[in-house]
């Protein structure tokens, strides 16, 4: 098989993390920052599995497993908390949760 | 890259859409790399799951167009362009002089990727790891009752004054565990 | 291929064990019983229990790493299992005390709390960056969950989104530092990645010295330091009292003990670039976090918003101990964590006692003329908001003294000069608090104040505690100082 080098991969990865964070500052609607933290992690993700296979070890992949896990306790809670606020608010926009200033 | 339509859609079904084709291609990477194990885990759980997940709440709040009139250049979100820009920048020169090239990925066992090795690795090195996950999903399973309201709940609490809120069917969402 | 099961030592673990049984047991009992406060009083000898078996662990063994070296019990982890121990067990008093006022008794909630807790010994207990990871997730999602449990209140649901998101994308940053300082060094576990660390050669630092400034970052988020504080205000506002309490505590105490297990044993090796690097941006980081949290607390009417600024520049003066990296730094920390936990907790009980609607009666106003009605609450207030403003002869005084001390003999006299003056401009905000409550006239309307059991229970050991570490400090730093991290 091919190799492509590792290096582009790590590459591949910071340019979709810095396009995640950039997402979530700039969009206002909730769920697409959700979906914004959700690319950041699967940047972070790919560095894992490119540096597990420069290494030839299996560390970086279980890394990966705990990851996915976390991701989908996370959205979970995150969206049960944004649909209970929705009933609230009528709004998935983050300015409109602006209840708490002091 | 199908990463920069998600930030840029105005319509947030198409940035989850957007987000799928770009997890799929994410999934296609890793069986490139031979770790077939995360490649199938990424198609079941972030492709099959996690975007559903979005999918099914962007519909049910009936929220694709959360900003009303988006304006992409204001001087907010130049600067922001401009902090992820630095960050890239940050992150591009480090992992491009990342180490010696002594290391190279030709050694690499082409079966380091498969089922069996990470298993391996996951249920005897990592078992805390693997334990504390189930304790995670325990945490998930109880927010998510919690939130989402036993209806039992509302009658305990009795005097303290509800709102009348309109109905909106709760989801189960435990069910992506 | 057979596999071969790993020796697991799992007493290593028994209080995180004994916490995560319990939370399961209240869930159990909560659906048998329907008065819900003794879950309250099961979650509390549960957490009892926790720290009984810690006692007995330290008395019993030397170190012992667990888990293929996953996680170590050494002083260092007892100490703050004590701390998370007294964070949770008041924490758990002031909510039998406050949840069956706003409606909201109910199992799950200590269910989380427990939870949340072993999520925060496993961090201190944690040796390789994975079971911090974990650790840390799994503290921060009970908190969301806890943040946002008052789902009929608007601000409760907002400050749960709030901090949802803000973890989220801290936790994001956390995990990609992770990934790069892995990339850097082949390994997680700390002192893997110690060793791969001296191995990089000249020329390639950027990859890990990214990768410890994203760290660096994300467990800003979770302490509160500026400039990576902006949730914190609305979400201590928003949330419960009881939760806020804990969340103020719990959550800091967590994230500092992974952060200085993390830079002493993985980065703190004599003569790398790494370790003059962590120290100048610590520094940096502990500046601006007690000057802007002071000085924006200043402006602050809501009480509850004035302790969040409050807790923003304490957060500074433990990173003032966490800077100088020598064993009497370290110890100075851990002591000052411990006092906070006492005091900052006592001060949110009192707030919980005279709150009485969803976020009414946490107004500075609203304090005035106090201790015509209720004395021995106003007396109590002004024990822990004088602690917290370093008065001599009470907990936050020894914190603040060892901690500065510790800058000075570390050499960074500049720094624990600018931490002296800011707890002068803190003594004003605090003051003003028991001002409101001495001097204003009384005002005519008198809260209807009940106080049961658990509360006064909860009142009265956070206000030993902050006394007696006042009056024997030395007992407490000697523990500290035994914590072992230094080998």
């Amino acid at each position: 098989m091919e190799h492509i080098p590792t290096t582009w991969y790590l590459l591949l990865a910071a340019i979709l993390f810095s396009i995640g964070a950039g997402g979530v500052l700039i969009r206002r609607n909730t769920l697409v920052i959700f979906m914004c933290v959700e690319m950041m992690m699967n940047a972070a993700n790919l560095t894992f599995v490119a540096f597990a296979r420069e290494f030839g070890s299996t560390t970086g992949q279980v890394f990966v497993f705990m990851v996915m896990t976390v991701a989908a306790v996370e959205v979970a809670i995150g969206l049960a908390i944004l649909v209970e606020l929705y009933r609230h608010v009528k709004s998935v926009n983050i300015d409109s949760f602006d209840s708490l200033k002091g | 890259m199908a990463a920069i339509a998600v930030i840029f859609s105005k319509n947030a079904v198409h940035s989850a859409l957007f987000l799928l084709l770009n997890f799929i291609m994410l999934a296609g990477l890793y069986i490139l790399m031979s770790a077939q194990f995360i490649a199938a885990l990424q198609v079941i759980v972030y492709a099959g799951a996690i975007v559903v997940l979005i999918l099914f709440v962007i519909m049910l709040l009936g929220a694709e167009l959360g900003e009303s009139v988006p304006t992409w250049f204001t001087p907010k979100n130049m600067f922001v362009a401009l902090l992820s820009l630095i960050l890239l920048t940050l992150a591009g020169t480090a992992v491009k002089r990342n180490f010696p090239e002594n290391l190279s990925t030709l050694n690499t066992p082409s079966d380091w990727g498969s089922v069996e090795n990470v298993g391996m690795a996951l249920f005897t090195d990592y078992v805390l790891a693997f334990e504390i996950a189930g304790v995670l999903l325990l945490v998930g399973i109880i927010g998510v009752v919690v939130l989402s309201g036993w209806e039992r709940k509302i009658e305990e609490i009795g005097p303290t004054p509800i709102k009348q809120l309109p109905d909106i069917p709760y989801i189960q969402q435990e069910d992506i565990f | 291929m057979g596999i071969e099961l790993p020796s697991l030592n799992f007493g290593a673990l028994l209080p995180v064990i004994i916490v995560i049984l319990t939370s399961v047991m209240v869930l159990i009992f909560d659906l048998a019983l329907s008065d819900k406060r003794p879950l309250g009083w099961i979650s509390f000898v549960g957490l009892m229990f926790a720290g009984g078996a810690g006692w007995i662990q330290q008395s019993m063994e030397g170190f012992d790493p667990a888990f293929q070296n996953m996680a170590i019990t050494d002083g260092y982890t007892h100490f703050f299992n004590l701390i998370f121990v007294v964070g949770a067990g008041l924490s758990v008093l002031v909510a039998l005390g406050y949840l069956g006022k706003k409606g909201l008794q109910g199992g799950e909630y200590y269910a989380m709390l427990l939870l949340a807790t072993s999520g925060m010994m496993i961090m201190a207990a944690g040796t390789d960056l994975m079971i911090i990871f974990l650790g840390l997730e799994l503290m921060s999602i009970s908190l969301y969950v806890l943040a946002a449990i008052n789902r009929y209140s608007r601000a409760s649901l907002e400050a749960g989104i709030k901090y949802f998101l803000l973890g989220a994308f801290a936790s994001a940053f956390f995990l990609y530092g992770i990934a790069l300082i892995y990339g850097a060094s082949g390994s997680t576990n700390l002192n893997g990645i110690g060793e791969g660390l001296k191995a990089v050669p000249k020329g390639y630092e950027a990859l890990p010295l990214f990768g410890l400034g994203l760290l660096i970052i994300g467990f800003s988020f979770k302490i509160a330091a500026v400039p990576f504080h902006w949730w914190t205000p609305d979400v201590y506002h928003g949330a419960p009292t009881s939760v806020t309490a804990f969340m103020s505590v719990g959550a800091k105490a967590a994230g500092f003990a992974a952060l200085i297990r993390v830079l002493t044993v993985s980065f703190g090796f004599d003569g790398s670039m790494f370790a003059d690097n962590w120290h100048v941006a610590v520094a940096t980081l502990a500046v601006l976090t007690m000057t802007l949290g002071n000085l924006t607390a200043l402006a602050q009417n809501d009480v509850k918003r004035m302790l969040a600024y409050s807790s923003i520049a304490h957060a500074g003066y433990v990173l003032v101990g966490v800077v100088t990296g020598t064993e009497q730094g370290i110890s100075a920390a851990l002591f000052y964590l411990m006092a906070y936990a006492f005091m900052n907790i006592g001060a949110f009980a009192v707030i919980s006692v005279l709150e009485q609607q969803d976020a009414i009666g946490t107004n500075l106003e609203e304090y005035a003329g106090l201790a015509g009605h209720h004395r021995v609450l106003a007396m109590l207030m002004a024990i822990f908001m004088l602690s917290l403003m370093g008065f001599p002869m009470l907990g936050g005084f020894w914190g603040k003294v060892y901690v500065f001390l510790a800058a000075i003999e570390a050499g960074w006299i500049v720094l624990a000069i600018i931490a002296v003056l800011n707890s002068g401009i803190a003594a004003y905000y605090y003051l003003r608090v028991i001002v409101h409550m001495y001097m204003s006239p009384v005002s005519d309307q008198s809260h209807a104040i009940n106080l049961n059991s658990a509360m006064q229970v909860a009142l009265g050991l956070a206000a030993f505690g902050t006394i007696l570490l006042g009056v024997m400090p030395a007992r407490i730093m000697d523990l500290a100082a035994s914590s072992g991290l230094f080998g």
